[in-house]
C-alpha cells in the first residue's frame, strides 16, 4: 500500500545518505521534498506540517553538528516521528468475559461498511469464534440484502428487522445470545459527518448495544477529509479502531497517518481485495519501518516461527549468546534459512538493505557455493577456522571447485561477522550503532 | 551478483534465523509494541509521542442540504475564513499565502496545482503592480478560474432515440445513486427511461436499482448475478429501441482503476453501448468529493479506458472539499457536470464554476482568521 512512499523516501534519503556534513539548506531541501512526499500520498496537511516541524526541530543545530553522520540522524528522526504517527500495537481483541462480543461498525457511505462486517465476521470464524451478523442499515436501498448475500458467502448468519435500526441492533444482540452466537457485528447505514440526525441515530445505537468495539470504516483513496470524519466519529462513538479498505488499488493511504496522529486510534484491520478472506490484521508498527525501507522484521520473524526447525534454531541462538557461533553452525543455520523461501522475499523485509540489493537478480545458487566451501571443511577447520593456512586452504577450494580468493572471502566475511555479532550486544547494549542489524538488536533488547 | 555478496546477505540472515528463538520464546503476545516505545531510544523527541491536535478540522456547521450554493458554502467555509484574512491583508505577507497553500492542500487539490495557483498568483498581482487583500484575493480567484474548462455542462441527449448515458467509477462513490438522480433529472426532461442493472456483481445493485426505477418511473433491465453485463447493456438497448423509450442509463460495477481485467470489461462495456441502435452521448465518471490524490489516476485511467465525457461529484454535502475533480478538470480536461450535494433525488445538479467559485470563496466574517489560527510558525 505504501509502496510509493517508500520508493520516494529511499530518493529522498540516498541524496543525503553518505555525506559528512549536512547544511541548514540541505537540511531545508529534505524536509520539502518529505512534506511533498506526504502531501502526495493524502497525509493531512496539518498532520504533515506538524510531522516536518518536529523533525526539524530534532535536527538542526547543535545536534546535528554533533552527530557523526547527519544523514543518518536525519533518517532516524523520520524514522521516529513516522512510526510515532503511523505507531501503535496492533488490535488484539478481548472477547467479552460474558458473550456475545458485541462489534460496531460505523463509517461514511461507499467506503466498504457491508462487505468489511462480512469479511470482519469471517475473520471471526477463522479465530474460531461463531458470530452473528446483523443488518442495521435500514436505509440505503438493499443494504441488508447485500449483507445477506454476503454472510451467505461467509457461512454467517444475517439478522435484521424492518423498520427502527436501533431497535434492530438491539434484537440482533438479543438474537446472538439467544442462539449462542459468541460475536455479533452490527452494521449500519453510511452517513455523512456533518448529518446530525444520522449521526444521533448511530449514537443511540451505541447506547443502546454497548459495543465492546467500535470500528470506523475508512477508504484507502480517501483524501484530506479523512481526519474530519474520524474525528467526529471519534467524539459521537469514542472509537477503538480504523477498518481501512480498498486498499488492493494503488491509493498510497496518508489517510492512515492522518488519522491515527488526530484521532488518536490504530488501524486495527485492513482490507486488500474482493474477496471475502482478503482482510486482516494491521500492524502499525511494521509499517513505518517499510515506508522507510526498514523492512519488516515481525512479519519475517513470524515467517521463520513456522518454517524454522525450533531445536536447531535455538542451538544456534544460544551458541551465538555465548560467543562461539562457528562455521559448523553457520552451515546448519543457513540451510535453515533457506527454508524461509527464496532470498529475495526474505530480503525484502530486512532492514537497512540498500534499493540495489533489494532489487538485484539474486542469485540463489551463490548460497549452494558457500555452502560447498564450508562442507569442504573439516569439523576442526569450522571450529577453528584460524587454523586454515594456504595448502588447506587450496584443498577446500579444490573440494568446493571454486578459487582461493573465494575461500578467503568468506573466511574473512565470517570473520567479521564473529565481530560484529559480538558487538551487536547479543551480551551487552553497547556499539550497536553501524550494524546493519540494529533493528533488530533493539527489538531484542527491549524484552 | 559477487561471492562476497551472497555472504553478506547469508550472514545477515543466520544472525536474523538466530535471534528468533531469543525473540519467539518470549511470546507472540509480546511480539508488537507500544507506539511510545517503538523506537526505543530513537525517538529522541518522544515527549512529542502524545501528538497534539493539530487545527485541521474546520468548524463543522450544521447547514441542511440545499443548492449548490449552501452545499459549497459549508464545504468552503474555511476558503471564505481565508478570504476574509486576504482581503484584510496584503500581498507581501508570505504567512497569508503559505496559509492559502494549505488551503488549497486541505482541499485535496495536489500539491502541483496549488503551486501553480499560488505562484500564478503572485506573478499576477506584481505584473498589476498593486498589493492590496482585493487585488490579491481577485488574483487567487482568476487563477482558480483558469483550472477550469470552458463549454456546456449540461448532459446531453441525442437528436435520435435510445440516448445512452454510461456510468462508472471505483467502488462506493455512489453510482448507483447517482443513476437514480440521473432518472429522475432525465424524467423531469420528460424522458422515458430504462435503467440497466450493469453492476452484476455487488451483492443487491440489482436490486439498489430497482428502488430507484421505482421511485422514478423508469424501466429497469437486469439479469442474474455474474451476468456478462455487457449483454445487459445490450438487451436494454433492444427493449428501449423495440418500445419506444428516450434513453438507457446503464450502471456498471465499481471497479478500482488497477484491476485491468475489469477495466477491459469496461471497454467492452463502452463498445456495447456506441452500436447501433444506440446513441451514446454521456461516459461519466462519478467522483467521490472525499477522494484524495488517488482520485486523479482514477480519472485518468477511466478516460484511458472509457473516454469520458463529463464527472459526476458526489458527497459534496459533506465536508471534503472535492478539489480533486478539479484537479482533474486542469489535467485531463474533463468537465465537472454534476455535483450531488444531499441524498434527495433532486440533489443533483448541474456544474457552474463561476456559481462554485463565489460560493467557494464568499467571506464568512464571523470566521476571520485570529492571530492564534496563523500562528507564530
Amino acid at each position: 500500500m505504501f509502496d510509493n512512499l517508500t520508493d520516494r523516501f529511499e530518493e529522498i534519503f540516498s541524496r543525503i545518505r553518505g555525506k559528512g556534513r549536512l547544511s541548514e539548506a540541505e537540511v531545508d531541501a529534505v524536509l520539502r521534498e518529505i512534506r511533498a512526499a506526504l502531501i502526495e500520498a493524502d497525509v493531512n496537511v496539518g498532520v504533515v506540517r506538524l510531522f516536518v516541524e518536529r523533525v526539524r526541530a530534532n535536527t538542526v543545530g547543535e545536534e546535528l553538528q554533533r552527530s557523526l553522520s547527519p544523514a543518518q540522524h536525519v533518517i532516524k528522526m523520520v524514522n521516529a516521528e513516522l512510526t510515532n504517527a503511523l505507531g501503535g500495537e496492533n488490535l488484539k481483541i478481548m472477547y467479552a468475559s460474558k458473550p456475545p462480543t458485541v462489534v460496531l461498525m460505523a463509517g461514511l457511505q461507499g467506503v466498504g461498511k457491508t462487505t468489511a462486517a462480512a469479511k470482519l465476521a469471517l475473520w471471526f470464524r477463522h479465530q474460531g469464534r461463531n458470530p452473528l451478523l446483523v443488518g442495521a442499515d435500514l436505509q440505503r436501498p438493499a443494504a441488508v440484502e447485500q449483507l445477506k448475500v454476503l454472510g451467505g458467502q461467509a457461512n454467517v448468519t444475517v439478522f435484521s428487522l424492518e423498520g427502527d435500526p436501533v431497535r434492530t441492533a438491539v434484537a440482533g444482540v438479543e438474537e446472538a445470545r439467544r442462539i449462542g452466537r459468541d460475536v455479533v457485528i452490527v452494521d449500519t447505514a453510511g452517513r455523512l459527518s456533518i448529518d446530525k440526525e444520522l449521526m444521533d441515530e448511530v449514537r443511540k445505537i451505541s447506547g443502546s448495544i454497548s459495543p465492546n468495539y467500535t470500528f470506523l470504516v475508512i477508504d484507502a483513496m480517501v483524501g484530506q477529509d479523512a481526519v474530519n470524519s474520524a474525528k467526529v466519529f471519534n467524539e459521537a462513538l469514542s472509537l477503538d479502531g480504523i477498518i481501512l479498505t480498498k486498499l488492493d488499488g494503488d491509493a498510497r493511504g496518508g489517510a492512515a497517518l492522518s488519522v491515527r496522529q488526530v484521532v488518536g486510534k490504530p488501524i486495527s484491520f485492513v482490507s486488500t481485495g474482493e474477496k471475502l478472506a482478503d482482510f486482516d490484521l494491521f500492524y502499525p508498527d511494521r509499517m513505518a519501518n517499510r515506508i522507510l525501507g526498514m523492512g519488516d522484521v515481525l512479519t519475517l520473524i513470524e515467517q521463520a516461527e513456522r518454517t524454522l526447525d525450533k531445536e536447531i534454531t535455538e542451538k544456534g541462538a544460544k551458541k551465538l549468546k555465548g560467543g562461539k557461533f562457528d562455521l559448523e553452525d553457520f552451515l546448519e543455520q543457513m540451510q535453515q534459512v533457506k527454508r524461509m523461501g527464496p532470498l529475495k522475499g526474505v530480503l525484502s523485509m530486512l532492514p537497512g538493505v540498500p534499493k540495489e540489493i533489494r532489487n538485484a537478480d539474486i542469485n540463489e545458487g551463490e548460497l549452494v557455493k558457500v555452502e560447498a566451501i564450508i562442507s569442504s571443511m573439516t569439523r576442526a577447520e569450522r571450529s577453528n577456522p584460524d587454523m586454515i593456512d594456504g595448502s588447506r586452504r587450496l584443498r577446500i577450494a579444490r573440494g568446493a571447485g571454486t578459487t582461493t580468493a573465494a575461500v578467503g572471502t568468506l573466511l574473512k566475511q565470517f570473520k567479521d561477522m564473529q565481530k560484529m555479532m559480538r558487538s551487536m550486544g547479543m551480551g551487552g547494549p553497547s556499539a550497536t550503532k553501524k550494524s546493519p542489524n540494529r533493528a533488530i538488536s533493539k527489538k531484542k533488547k527491549r524484552r | 551478483m559477487t561471492t562476497e555478496f551472497i555472504v553478506v546477505i547469508a550472514v545477515l540472515l543466520v544472525v536474523i534465523a538466530s535471534t528468533i528463538y531469543l525473540v519467539s520464546k518470549r511470546g507472540r503476545s509480546t511480539l508488537s509494541i507500544p507506539a511510545k516505545t517503538a523506537g526505543g531510544s530513537t525517538v529522541v523527541s518522544s515527549s512529542a509521542a502524545v501528538a497534539p491536535t493539530p487545527d485541521v478540522v474546520a468548524t463543522e456547521l450544521l447547514i441542511p442540504p440545499g443548492d449548490l450554493k449552501k452545499g459549497v458554502r459549508r464545504a468552503g467555509l474555511s476558503f471564505g475564513r481565508l478570504f476574509g484574512n486576504i482581503l484584510g491583508s496584503d500581498g507581501s505577507n508570505q504567512k497569508v499565502w503559505d496559509e492559502l497553500e494549505e488551503t488549497l492542500l486541505l482541499s485535496d487539490l495536489g500539491l502541483e496545482l496549488s503551486t501553480r495557483v499560488i505562484e500564478g498568483a503572485k506573478k499576477a498581482l506584481e505584473a498589476s503592480g498593486q498589493r492590496d487583500g482585493s487585488a490579491m484575493a481577485n488574483a487567487v480567484r482568476m487563477e482558480l478560474r483558469g483550472l477550469f474548462v470552458e463549454g456546456e455542462r449540461d448532459l446531453e441527449y441525442a437528436g435520435e432515440s435510445p440516448t445512452v448515458w454510461l456510468v462508472v467509477g471505483v467502488n462506493g462513490v455512489g453510482k448507483t445513486t447517482s443513476i437514480g438522480k440521473l432518472s429522475a433529472m432525465a424524467a423531469a426532461d420528460g424522458k422515458k427511461v430504462v435503467l440497466a442493472a450493469g453492476d452484476t456483481f455487488r451483492a443487491a445493485a440489482a436490486d439498489q436499482l430497482q428502488m430507484w426505477a421505482e421511485r422514478t418511473g423508469a424501466d429497469i433491465v437486469r439479469s442474474v448475478p455474474g451476468a456478462d453485463p455487457s449483454s445487459v447493456v445490450y438487451d436494454s438497448i433492444q427493449k428501449a429501441a423495440a418500445r419506444g423509450f428516450d434513453m438507457v442509463i446503464a450502471d456498471t460495477a465499481g471497479r478500482l482503476h488497477t484491476k485491468s481485467n475489469l477495466m477491459d470489461e469496461l471497454r467492452k462495456l463502452r463498445r456495447t453501448a456506441e452500436k447501433e441502435p444506440a446513441h451514446l452521448m454521456e461516459v461519466l465518471l462519478v467522483l467521490d468529493a472525499t477522494t484524495g490524490q488517488n482520485g486523479l489516476v482514477q480519472a485518468r485511467e477511466f478516460a484511458k479506458a472509457a473516454q469520458i465525457t463529463g464527472v459526476i461529484l458526489t458527497k459534496l454535502d459533506g465536508s471534503a472539499k472535492g478539489g480533486i475533480a478539479l484537479a482533474a478538470e486542469a489535467e485531463l480536461g474533463v468537465p465537472i457536470k454534476l455535483v450531488g450535494i444531499g441524498e434527495k433525488v433532486n440533489d443533483l445538479i448541474v456544474f457552474s464554476p463561476d456559481e462554485f467559485l463565489d460560493a467557494l470563496l464568499e467571506v464568512e466574517p464571523q470566521y476571520g482568521l485570529s492571530d492564534e489560527d496563523l500562528g507564530a510558525n
